[in-house]
């Protein structure tokens, strides 16, 4: 399915990994292993094309990425490490603005109750563990699409949210989706196929 | 496609709706610079009706430009750029509506207000059609030019100013043709002719502004 050939990144003149090549196939789950500042959220935005690699390039279907881009993007979703949720719009107005973006119509309701967030409050007053449950609100709606993109998908969860990701990761995967997450915990990874970027 | 536009357009207007404050900050602004000349200069009709069009162009000119510095800058820190580009719909799209949205905000409610302001200014009634109809045509051009560079100073340190200076030289055609058009129906030769070439700006900035905001917010992303 997804294929990186040969990647390189340099940050401020730091090369943060070199001629890296995995590729991934559906029903795969891969974490991202390494210490803070190791690239992984730089490898991650490469994979979504939001980066330019400085070397080798990423294969969607064997063509690369940056070619095929909105093609692309339909076939993704990428959670980054600021929620992306609104402060001043309620959790469901969120999601749907987000699944009408991404191009499916949204089922908000049913994705909030999932993760337990009341719909109709502003984001601006949940808590930060609260907020994260919003954004990954985004997963439940978002089963069709093949790749997950994940960027630290367990900061600031309690254990039950924990359990829920987990959950919808395994599910995911025995949908035939692929998965690719970045995480310090060893929560949720025992599935995982792991890399480890040594900066 | 559109569908996703018209999306991006109606979220950011409910978001300028939920914060009115910093919309109106603008929307008063011009109110306030445009009626500090009249006190500060005092009674002189002749000279108050010549001022007119250029300092109602000019304080319309800084309140677009006021709110542009948060165009990209609230969706950059929140996340939700990123989605924006990674959305289904080609960026160029999603950039002309967040341009819409902004022009919708800021630019559209001048246009409105500015035949009020004119009567401060002993404007004729028949010039003041004019003025409206050159701030309708002129502001969406500022909203798209403006959001190349805020597009451009996404991120960047000390990017307010370096945002006026990027884009203000770029506001000069607007400025002359916009106030110029007030001019030239008051001089009795119609302006008709500068509010044509206004238009054919606007087309053109429509056609073009698109893109380059898209190319901008990908350079600043990485």
């Amino acid at each position: 399915m997804l294929e990186a050939a040969g990647l390189e990144c340099v940050r401020q003149k730091r090369t943060l990994f070199r001629s890296l090549s995995f590729s991934l196939t559906r029903g795969e789950r891969l974490r991202i292993a390494g210490a803070n500042g190791s690239g992984k959220t730089s490898l991650l935005r490469i994979l979504c094309g939001l980066l330019t690699p400085d070397a080798g390039e990423v294969r969607w279907k064997s063509e690369p990425i940056g070619a095929l881009r909105e093609e692309y993007s339909r076939q993704i979703v990428y959670l980054g490490h600021a929620p992306a949720v609104k402060d001043d719009l309620t959790a469901a107005e969120n999601l749907e603005i987000a699944c009408r973006l991404a191009g499916f119509p949204a089922k908000a309701g049913a994705a909030l109750e999932r993760l337990g967030i009341a719909a109709d409050v502003p984001v601006r007053k949940l808590s930060q563990g609260q907020r994260r449950r919003a954004a990954l609100a985004r997963l439940v709606v978002s089963e069709q699409v093949p790749l997950w993109l994940l960027d630290e998908p367990y900061a600031a969860l309690d254990p039950q949210a924990t359990a829920i990701v987990d959950a919808l990761l395994a599910a995911h995967a025995a949908r035939g989706g692929a998965v690719i997450f970045t995480t310090h915990q060893e929560t949720g990874a025992a599935a995982a196929r792991v890399i480890e970027l040594h900066a | 496609m559109l569908d996703a536009a018209l999306c991006v357009v109606r979220r950011d207007l409910l978001l300028a709706w939920r914060r009115r404050g910093d919309v109106a900050t603008a929307l008063l602004f011009f109110l306030i610079v445009a009626s500090l000349f009249p006190l500060g200069i005092g009674f002189e009709p002749n000279l108050l009706r010549a001022i007119a069009p250029g300092v109602i162009w000019v304080a319309a000119l800084l309140s677009s430009m006021l709110s542009l510095s948060r165009l990209f800058a609230a969706d950059h820190a929140d996340g939700t750029l990123e989605q924006l580009l990674l959305g289904a719909s080609p960026l160029g799209v999603i950039a002309a509506a967040k341009a819409a949205a902004h022009w919708i905000v800021s630019g559209l409610p001048l246009a409105l207000i500015a035949p009020f302001i004119a009567l401060q200014y002993d404007m004729p009634g028949e010039l003041t059609p004019v003025l409206a109809l050159s701030l309708l045509l002129g502001t969406p051009v500022l909203s798209l030019i403006g959001a190349i560079g805020a597009a451009l100073t996404l991120g960047v340190r000390g990017g307010g100013i370096l945002l006026s200076l990027l884009v203000l030289p770029l506001y000069v055609p607007v400025l002359i043709l916009g106030a110029g058009s007030v001019d030239m129906a008051a001089a009795g030769m119609g302006g008709e002719g500068q509010l044509l070439l206004l238009a054919a700006l606007l087309v053109a900035s429509c056609v073009f502004a698109p893109w380059a905001i898209a190319t901008a917010l990908r350079i600043s992303m990485e």
